[in-house]
């Protein structure tokens, strides 16, 4: 089981509370004013640091799926 | 009766529970409009239709719906136009909702981005303890009047600036809740129409704009300030804006942040002291987190204020059964599929939270307070992105949501330290007043504090 994040770009709003929470994790296009994901697959020690992002991303943008 | 065409036709119209006095079901909206959004559930299913004025509305529900519904770009669902009564209450000219662009130009240039909120929540924290300043041991308080007063001054300060807030008493805050008060659903027949709470709607701004002109006429005598003492008041009056115009700006930049941050934190206060075990775990809860500060005054950082997992759970399942906005409504611009049904241009659509949040396939027992729903790995609300939305969903999503679980994160983190809270009326004479279209507690809505004692 690895861990696999998706960014829905069609909901974030642009907010970046996500590249706080998980900066090795997320990154902020200036251009599109939009999440970009700098790893789809995160080392697991990472986990709790996405699981914050993921809860607290104001859009409900960001999922996390197992693989 | 208008007839329908046959798209429209082939949507189920809901049932009559008052009786039609030629605005269609306008008139069940203005006394039971929970009761209808649920029978249109009930009767039609995921989508079905019922007259508002000269106007069909087709209300969506469950996750397929409701997801086509609020992913739909602007060009083809429109806000604005969806919310007539809002136009008298912001002034003619005032934008109701800035486009997705606009608001990511807000977000980066201001108030609500995600490194401003620490700032916020300092600001809040101390409008709390200024507030909660003149209570001593023990007392009374409405619900309603308190938390109303207490979020025209947060708001006010973060989204506005300080020296502006400072500028606001009580008769803002009680203007304002008249303000409020003048969204009588009959603004979908005519905004102005000669009635009493359209009366006092327009003699409430004229109010607002006298104290604004007031402090805009102080500035001016004043003259200029120093660049960090100055607020967005000093910015709007050196570009020449009239105090009407202010006011209409000020009034628009508020009133998403303002009801919505006050009836939510009266209606937790509520289901927390209808439920002692729920309060007394986020008690326990807070006291841990700020043991740590007992030697000096404990600062509510935005880091403290992020993970309260007790609270927040307690906050979700308020907003989940206590929407502060029952229906959210668009006009249809270019034809859209919504649940198998092409729906064509100046129909108007809907989704409902106050429905969509109780549907008992998604959200088991769903008129329980159950904060368990989103503890111990429990997600119920991002599990259900679709249906759970007391903050909308999609490029709409309340842009406000991260600052107003902050809001309320500070509230409950410095009235639960200090104060203990008891009801003064029956459990179920805490109500909800839905006769405009924004709701908010009926009144009398009292409770009493009493300084914990430890």
């Amino acid at each position: 089981m690895t861990l696999r994040v998706v960014a829905d770009l069609g909901l974030c709003q642009g907010h970046q509370m996500c590249t706080g929470e998980a900066p090795d994790v997320f990154d902020f296009d200036d251009d599109t004013d939009q999440v970009v994901v700098l790893v789809e697959h995160p080392d697991e020690s990472l986990r709790p640091q996405v699981v914050a992002a993921v809860q607290y991303c104001p859009a409900m943008a960001l999922a996390m799926e197992e693989e | 009766m208008t007839t329908v065409d046959n798209a429209l036709g082939a949507i189920p119209e809901v049932s009559y529970a008052v009786e039609d006095d030629g605005y269609g079901h306008l008139a069940e909206m203005r006394v039971d409009p929970i009761g209808l959004f649920q029978r249109v559930r009930d009767e039609c299913g995921d989508i079905g239709r019922f007259r508002l004025a000269d106007r069909d509305v087709v209300l969506v529900s469950g996750a397929e719906a409701n997801e086509q519904f609020f992913r739909a770009p602007d060009s083809t669902l429109d806000q604005a136009a969806a919310y007539p009564f809002m136009t008298p209450i912001f002034g003619q000219g005032v934008v109701f909702d800035a486009s997705p662009e606009e608001r990511q130009q807000m977000l980066k240039n201001q108030a609500l981005k995600g490194d401003m909120m620490r700032g916020h929540a300092a600001t809040i924290e101390a409008e709390i303890n200024r507030m909660v300043a003149a209570w001593g041991d023990e007392g009374e308080i409405d619900l309603l009047d308190w938390f109303a007063e207490l979020t025209i001054y947060t708001t006010s300060s973060c989204l506005i600036g300080k020296p502006f807030r400072e500028e606001l008493d009580a008769r803002f805050a009680h203007h304002y809740h008249d303000l409020e008060r003048g969204t009588d659903a009959l603004a979908y027949v005519d905004p102005y129409m000669d009635i009493e709470s359209f009366r006092i709607r327009d003699a409430a701004r004229e109010e607002l704009v006298a104290l604004v002109q007031g402090i805009v006429d102080r500035r001016k005598e004043r003259g200029k300030v120093a660049r960090e003492d100055r607020d967005l008041l000093d910015v709007l009056i050196s570009i020449d804006m009239t105090a009407d115009y202010i006011t209409g700006i000020f009034i628009s930049m508020m009133f998403a942040g303002h009801h919505t941050s006050s009836g939510t934190a009266a209606w937790a206060l509520i289901e927390l002291m209808r439920h002692p075990e729920a309060m007394a775990e986020v008690v326990a809860e807070l006291d841990d987190l700020y043991a740590e500060g007992r030697d000096g005054p404990v600062e509510i950082s935005f880091q403290a204020l992020r993970s309260i997992p007790k609270l927040e759970a307690a906050l979700k399942e308020t907003l989940r059964l206590h929407p502060p906005l029952i229906i959210l409504l668009r006009l249809v611009q270019e034809e859209i599929e919504l649940a198998g049904h092409t729906i064509a241009p100046g129909t108007m659509v809907a989704a409902s939270p106050k429905v969509s949040n109780r549907i008992p396939e998604d959200f088991p027992d769903p008129d329980a307070f159950d904060p368990g729903r989103y503890l111990d790995g429990h997600q119920a609300d991002l599990q259900n992105r679709w249906t759970w939305i007391p903050f909308g969903a999609g490029k709409h999503r309340c842009v406000g949501n991260a600052f107003a679980m902050m809001q309320l994160k500070a509230i409950f983190s410095v009235i639960l330290r200090d104060y203990e809270f008891e009801m003064t009326q029956p459990s179920e004479d805490y109500r909800d007043d839905v006769s405009k279209m924004v709701i908010q507690l009926a009144q009398p809505c009292r409770v009493t504090y009493r300084r914990r004692v430890r």
